[in-house]
């Protein structure tokens, strides 16, 4: 009798797994295609606008692709430019596990950097690796603190994070004018006040056989061992609990404010690593080259790839693009160097609206048992 | 006294001048923010609609000739700004913050890419009006010299409490704040109702980044704005979405902008730099005092995600 009951039951359950691949398949594709859909729209919004400044949208595309990705010293660009955007689009996507909306990076970045900058001043005889492995810790350590400011005023106090995350972004531009036209200006910097240069030896080589320095590694380590942490820990799950909903999270004990401190500390890190890579591979000192708005397109970046870490990395490879065939399109066609600011906030628009899709697509939608 | 030389007097002087004129902005956005939140949403995009209506308004100001409808031209591309936000915000699942980060980030770059060809001519600007052509100091007389917008939003705010108060409009606008369910229990487009309330706030923030390129500092550039928006935003939470508090606040924000000047004209140079954090630090500071962990402010929208 029990044995007759399992045999009718096992068919089934193997339909049942059938259907669920399906639907993995199928969340998987729309994954993909819902953010293409939304890419593509926003392309074609960005065509008829730079018809309308007179300009042939179908040059403009050409040159795109060409400053992007169309050679090898483009795509080496885009590679180079790919790293800060890894490192901060984790700033925003890690808070956003916990349902909070962090878009302080650019601060964190610029503390990083400065802290970076003014740590290898103070090791002037040490081994480059050293002094390299002191950047990074100083720049981690202070975007950390940076961050983690604005998840313990949420956990303790109650504040909005986005709006003081983004007030601590202009706290850290002070503090940092404050530093690089005073303590630690380098006399000889004019025009352009920095701090000193950190020395040739100290700065972080190239991939071999490219121009593209280890930053990118380390952005792409960060995005492993990040979606390792969200995905495949009990920290992580219970980051998700606490995102999904947090008087449940409370109610099963889960350790809340930990949660928030860490992934903020965390996150700010991740943002303060880009700030080190950007002085120690690219500037070898601090200025205001620092601040170019890496922290703002990592927050794109991060809502573009769902706050999944895995898919950072490709979003950040097209976003790097699109920043680097600004200078073509400068150079070229006569267009102002904030087109691409303007591509930005039309993809950032269309992908919040695509958000409307899920579940709409007609060749994905769910099948009805 | 000395024509010119007021000493240390100068500097509350230049403060409370500075305080007047740095306040302007941050008044129109949080007035306007104040309207949009009391309809339960929330626009953080007010930073780009502060750049896109200051180079709007300069432009229009610069080709027309007129300020005033540079101030106009302002308002309705900020009006612009919010509709698009309310017609975002109004499809299903669709978060406001969000849609305000990438609307700020729209607008700055909007207003870079259009604002280039207006950096270097000057526009005609705003006229002030000189009350105090009593005094023969030169420094008392250029303090006083006060914007007609200022005043404008001097009687702007207790009007607009007056309206929240005393109107359907009013009582519409936080029905709707308060409780969509019985709003559209009444009968009200909620929709509606925030798709006008997100375009006059967006206005009003137009109109304050109008005063940014025709007033003070008075001229077109990238750098004009630096999170004056932003501040605004969190000025009315701590106004607690009231009108009149968001015009103290404003002042008092305008006199921590104006201490840093102010402190560099009587020869204090040391630490400029850090007092240009002075607003956003005591933002920071009063957000911290004012916000509390466990219940909701007192007169926030009920439907205010932001408070939660």
């Amino acid at each position: 009798m029990r044995k007759q009951r399992i045999v009718q039951v096992s068919p089934v359950s193997i339909d049942d797994a059938s259907a669920r691949w399906q639907d993995i398949l199928r969340s998987g594709a729309e994954a993909v295609a819902v953010p293409l859909l939304a890419v593509l729209g926003a392309l074609v919004v960005f065509g008829i606008f730079v018809s309308l400044a007179g300009v042939n949208p179908f040059e403009t595309y050409n040159l795109m692709y060409a400053g992007a990705f169309g050679s090898w010293f483009s795509w080496q660009n885009t590679l180079t430019r790919a790293a800060p955007l890894i490192l901060t689009a984790l700033c925003c996507a890690l808070p956003a596990q916990l349902g909070m909306v962090v878009i302080g990076g650019e601060g964190a970045l610029v503390i990083g950097g400065l802290a970076a900058a003014a740590i290898s001043q103070a090791l002037p005889d040490a081994a480059p690796l050293v002094v390299q492995i002191a950047m990074a810790i100083a720049a981690m350590a202070a975007g950390a603190a940076w961050i983690a400011m604005a998840g313990g005023l949420r956990h303790w106090r109650g504040v909005n994070e986005t709006i003081a995350s983004l007030l601590l972004v202009y706290i850290a531009i002070a503090v940092f004018n404050h530093l690089v036209e005073g303590l630690l200006r380098d006399p000889a910097s004019l025009n352009k006040p920095s701090t000193p240069h950190i020395g040739d030896a100290n700065m972080l080589s190239t991939i071999p056989g490219t121009d593209i320095h280890w930053g990118l590694a380390y952005g792409i380590i960060a995005c492993v061992l990040a979606y390792i942490l969200i995905y495949r820990t009990t920290f992580g799950f219970g980051m998700r609990v606490a995102g999904g909903n947090v008087k449940a999270a409370r109610m099963v004990g889960l350790p809340v404010g930990r949660l928030v401190l860490v992934a903020c500390g965390l996150a700010g890190a991740s943002a303060g690593l880009a700030g080190m890579v950007e002085v120690a591979a690219v500037h070898g000192k601090a200025n205001a080259s620092l601040i170019v708005g890496y922290g703002y397109t990592g927050i794109l970046v991060a809502f573009l790839a769902r706050h999944n870490p895995l898919a950072i990395i490709p979003v950040a490879i097209l976003l790097g693009g699109i920043g680097a065939s600004g200078g073509l399109l400068q150079r070229r066609l006569g267009l102002p160097d904030a087109t691409v600011l303007v591509l930005q906030g039309l993809i950032f628009i269309a992908i919040l609206t695509s958000e409307v899709l899920y579940g709409r697509l007609p060749w994905l939608k769910k099948v009805k048992s | 006294m000395s024509a010119d030389l007021l000493g240390w007097w100068g500097v509350p002087l230049a403060v409370l001048a500075g305080a007047i004129r740095v306040s302007t902005p941050f008044l129109f956005v949080s007035l306007g923010e104040c309207i949009t939140e009391k309809s339960g949403r929330i626009n953080l995009g007010l930073e780009g609609t502060l750049v896109m209506g200051a180079m709007s308004g300069y432009a229009v100001s610069y080709l027309t000739g007129s300020p005033w409808l540079g101030v106009l031209a302002a308002g309705c591309a900020g009006a612009v700004f919010g509709i698009l936000h309310a017609l975002i915000c109004s499809l299903p699942r669709v978060n406001d913050i969000a849609v305000g980060i990438a609307l700020m980030l729209f607008g700055i770059g909007l207003a870079f890419f259009l604002g280039k060809p207006f950096i270097q001519p000057q526009a005609p600007n705003l006229p002030s009006i000189p009350f105090g052509s009593w005094s023969d100091n030169a420094q008392v007389q250029d303090s006083l010299r006060i914007n007609a917008l200022f005043l404008i939003g001097v009687v702007l705010a207790p009007a607009l409490l007056w309206c929240f108060r005393n109107t359907r409009w009013g009582l519409i606008l936080r029905t709707v704040g308060d409780s969509a369910d019985a709003a559209r229990a009444l009968g009200y487009a909620v929709n509606r109702v925030r798709l006008f309330a997100t375009a006059g706030g967006g206005f009003l923030a137009g109109i304050g980044g109008s005063f940014l390129s025709l007033s003070y500092p008075g001229s077109w550039s990238e750098g004009l704005s630096s999170g004056q928006g932003i501040t605004a935003v969190a000025l009315v939470i701590f106004a607690r979405w009231n009108p009149m508090l968001c015009f103290w606040a404003s002042l008092l924000f305008g006199g921590a902008a104006a201490l840093g000047p102010a402190l560099q004209s009587v020869g204090i140079t040391q630490g400029y730099y850090l007092f240009n954090a002075a607003p956003y630090l005591l933002t920071l500071l009063i957000m911290i005092l004012t916000c509390s962990r466990d219940r909701t402010l007192a007169g926030a929208p009920g439907e205010l995600g932001v408070t939660r």
